[in-house]
Order: structure tokens, then C-alpha cells, then sequence
């Protein structure tokens, strides 16, 4: 590929209301390429709205996003993976084949690139197996092999791991560090410090609408920037 | 009770000899309402997928005119219909009166509303889970509302399925345009109305058990399309 690289972007005064509320106010950040990117606060902080709103799926009520490069394509070459995973009715062979058509892959291409990211997710054993009724843990690592099948430059992922057991969560995570380490830059929105630990590098931290701080996960919970930073990380932020 | 049994034996050598006068009839009966089905299925899921993905004015009066009509007594679509179609109707000029042709509209604006409503909820139910999956992947609207009427095929069919019962099992709306002329317009829901005042009930009879037989049909392939949709996890 040989492109003009979409990273980093700058969110400039981001701003989302919906009637009365201010669900985002005034977020200002720039998302470098490469890398892990957590997102981080407690429920109801803005999370998946911001991730939303950076993958486009919203648009802000003020304020911009600047992409380094705004192509035509631009959704095209970013993915999400929804918290709940959304799959097809069809098998887990069938749904990253879509994703792959969609894109515009020849049929040879699809299905070689299918059968790759089968077993780099461990999922080639279940390929003809219909989506829908695979574990929980299986269905989101079929939503992450769908998203990068299509090669992200930006993964923006919304709490991948929150409704799986340590197990499952533990699988999905090193997926994810795959994922990052084969080039795709990811964004996920967690609640859960010891996953922003284990796996990203940098951190935003959202509170109420608002980003109270960001920098490098080490600096964050060395030194969080303030004390509702610090009282989360206590544990004692409950809102 | 001799007479019932006699007219029941009766009807069943019909059945056995495949009665010329009898397949007649029940041949007429599927065409007329395969054809309505087919049009009310292409009309019904369009408008549907069309009502699920749009947002215009005067959206929600269409829904519920259209929920209303899912419940049309059958006579009543065909009185309106005869009017249309009557020699002083505005449709009169086309001389479809009294035709199966005039029999397939009154179907088709019977099951129309029906598969639409049903087709409806099932697409918003889907909609409402695919909607943000279908922009992250960027897809057109287009490829957005084929992918949705195929990943819901299963609801669909059980629909399509719903609306067959209900054309094939009316009475009021073929005989009211249709005119159960014989050889014409006549099907099995005319006959078995006609034979039975008649007092002919052999006949009746045989058509009746067919008509059973059509709603088993169907009802089996409702339910063995869920069984099929719920083992796929839909």
C-alpha cells in the first residue's frame, strides 16, 4: 500500500449534544500512529460516543476531526468492533468473506485472506460453524478477524473484552496486541486498569464528557494528572 | 351422520381418481394466489425495506394504515375492488371484472399489507442491531438493504408463508370480483361455499380436506423454517 497514511488525527473542540445534554465537551486530543490507545473512564464518560464519532458513525454537534489525509475511502480503511459483536447469520467462514467483499477482493484473494485470518485468530476449526451460535469469547474474536481482515490502518474498539471471563478476556487481549504489532493502530475504550496495563501504551482518560488527562499509560498511573484521575484509579470514582 | 359418511367417501374417491372438475379447481386456486403472493412478496418486502431504511414525512400514518390493514376482512377488499373495476368504476374500461385477473388484484391487495407489516418488523428488529455493523463497513444503502433481506431470509419466507395461507383460505374478496364462474373464476373457497348450499357436499368435502392439507403444508414449513433459522443461531 502505498498511500498517504491517514494517522495521526487531531480532534480539535469536539463537542456532542443531544437535546439538553452534553454528552462530550470541548475534547481536544491527537492519536498518533501505532500503537495501543485506551481510552479510559468510568460508564457513561463519553467512551464509545468518542470512538464513535472518530470512526465517523456520528457526527459532532462542534468541533472537527483532522485526518492527517481524508481520502475517499476513508471509513473504508478504518474498523470497529462494537462491544456487543455484531455477526451475520451465516458462518464465521461466510462473515469475514463479507467484510473481504465488501472491500471489493477478488474471490481467490477473499478466500485466502479468510483462511488466514481463521488461524491467526484460532478459528479455523469453527469456520463452517454458524456465527451466532459460538461462545462469547469466540464471537469477538471473530469480530476482531472480520475488522482487521480488511488491514485497518485504525482499529477502534469499544470494551472487546467486558462481558467474557478472565480466560476468553485473556485471548481476546492478545489478539489485540497482535493486531496492534502487525501495524494497525488501536483505540480501545475500556473501564478496566488492569487491561490498560496489560496491553496499551497510551492513555485518555474521559470523565463526564470531558478528557481529564492523557499521556503514557506508565505516567498515568505513576502520576495521575489530577485527583479524579487518581481517585479512579483508587477505584473510588463511581460517576 | 350417513349422509356425512357417505359424502365423506364420496370425496375421497375424487381424491383418488383425481376428479378432472375437481383438479381443475384447485389448480386455479394456486395459480391465482401464487401469482397474488408473488406480487404482494415483491411489493410488501419493498416497501418494508423501504419503510425500514427511510425517514420521511408521514412515515408513522403509513405504518399504522398499513398494521390496520394486515386485518382487512377479505369481503371488504373485494367490494372495493369490484368498484374499482366495475363498468362504472374508474378501472371499468380495462373489462377485468368477473377474470382471475380481477381475483389476483383483490388477493394481492389483500396479503400486500400482511407481508408488509409482518416484513417490517422484522427488517427494523434486524435494522436496529445491523444498522452500525453496515456503516462501519461502509456500505451503500443498496448493499445495505440486500444483505438485511438476506441475513432475515428465514422471518421472510415464514411471512411469504403467512400470506399464502391467508389468500388461499379467503372466500369474500374472488367470489365478490371473480364471480365463481365455472371454468373461469371458480377455486376451491367459491366451490366449497357454492356446493355446500347447494347440498352437494361430496365435493365440498374434497376440497375441504385439501385446503386442510395446503394449511398443514404451510404450517410445517413454518415451523421447520424456524427450527432451520433457530439451529443457525438467528
Amino acid at each position: 500500500m502505498n498511500t498517504t497514511p491517514l494517522l495521526p488525527l487531531r480532534c480539535e473542540g469536539l463537542c456532542f449534544r443531544a437535546g439538553d445534554l452534553t454528552l462530550l465537551n470541548d475534547v481536544n486530543f491527537t492519536l498518533e500512529a501505532g500503537g495501543i490507545t485506551a481510552v479510559l473512564g468510568p460508564n457513561g464518560a463519553g467512551k464509545t460516543l468518542l470512538l464513535k464519532l472518530c470512526h465517523g458513525l456520528l457526527l459532532p454537534t462542534t468541533g472537527r476531526l483532522q485526518w492527517q489525509h481524508t481520502p475517499t475511502d476513508l471509513r473504508a480503511r478504518q474498523a470497529m468492533v462494537f462491544q456487543k459483536p455484531v455477526l451475520l447469520r451465516r458462518s464465521v467462514a461466510a462473515n469475514i468473506e463479507f467484510a473481504l467483499k465488501v472491500r471489493g477482493l477478488a474471490s481467490d484473494e477473499r478466500s485466502r485472506r479468510t483462511r488466514d485470518m481463521l488461524a491467526r485468530t484460532g478459528l479455523a476449526a469453527l469456520a463452517e460453524r454458524p456465527a451466532r451460535v459460538l461462545s462469547g469469547g469466540e464471537q469477538q474474536r471473530l469480530a476482531l478477524a472480520r475488522a482487521w481482515a480488511g488491514n485497518p490502518e485504525i482499529l477502534f474498539l469499544d470494551e472487546p473484552a467486558a462481558n467474557l471471563d478472565p480466560a476468553a478476556a485473556r485471548t481476546v487481549e492478545e489478539l489485540i496486541t497482535t493486531i496492534a504489532a502487525s501495524g494497525s493502530k488501536v483505540v480501545i475504550a475500556t473501564h478496566d486498569l488492569a487491561q490498560v496495563r496489560r496491553i496499551a501504551q497510551d492513555v485518555l482518560f474521559l470523565h463526564r464528557g470531558r478528557v481529564l488527562g492523557q499521556g503514557s499509560v506508565r505516567g498515568f498511573f505513576e502520576c495521575p494528572p489530577n485527583e479524579t484521575a487518581a481517585a479512579f484509579l483508587r477505584g473510588e470514582l463511581y460517576w | 351422520m350417513s349422509e356425512f359418511s357417505t359424502a365423506l367417501s364420496l370425496a375421497f374417491d375424487l381424491l383418488r381418481h383425481a376428479d378432472p372438475v375437481l383438479v381443475d379447481i384447485v389448480l386455479r386456486s394456486l395459480r391465482v394466489s401464487l401469482l397474488a403472493l408473488a406480487m404482494a412478496g415483491v411489493l410488501g418486502f419493498a416497501l418494508a425495506a423501504l419503510i425500514t431504511v427511510t425517514r420521511f414525512p408521514g412515515r408513522t400514518a403509513l405504518i399504522i394504515g398499513i398494521n390496520a390493514a394486515m386485518a382487512l376482512p377479505p369481503v371488504v377488499v373485494g367490494l372495493a375492488v369490484y368498484l374499482l373495476l366495475s363498468r362504472a368504476g374508474p378501472l371499468g374500461g380495462w373489462g377485468l371484472l368477473f377474470s382471475p385477473t380481477a381475483m389476483v388484484i383483490a388477493q394481492v391487495v389483500l396479503v400486500t399489507p400482511l407481508i408488509c407489516g409482518l416484513a417490517r418488523q422484522t427488517l427494523e428488529d434486524a435494522w436496529r442491531e445491523y444498522a452500525e455493523l453496515f456503516a462501519s463497513l461502509d456500505l451503500g444503502t443498496l448493499r445495505a438493504l440486500s444483505t438485511l433481506l438476506v441475513e432475515t431470509r428465514h422471518s421472510l419466507l415464514t411471512t411469504l408463508l403467512a400470506g399464502f395461507g391467508r389468500a388461499i383460505s379467503e372466500v369474500g374478496a374472488v367470489l365478490i370480483v371473480g364471480g365463481n364462474i365455472a371454468h373461469v373464476t371458480r377455486v376451491m373457497t367459491t366451490t366449497i361455499a357454492m356446493e355446500t348450499s347447494r347440498g352437494n357436499l361430496a365435493l365440498a368435502l374434497a376440497l375441504g380436506l385439501i385446503l386442510i392439507f395446503i394449511a398443514l403444508l404451510v404450517n410445517a414449513g413454518v415451523f421447520f423454517t424456524r427450527e432451520l433459522a433457530a439451529r443457525q443461531g438467528a
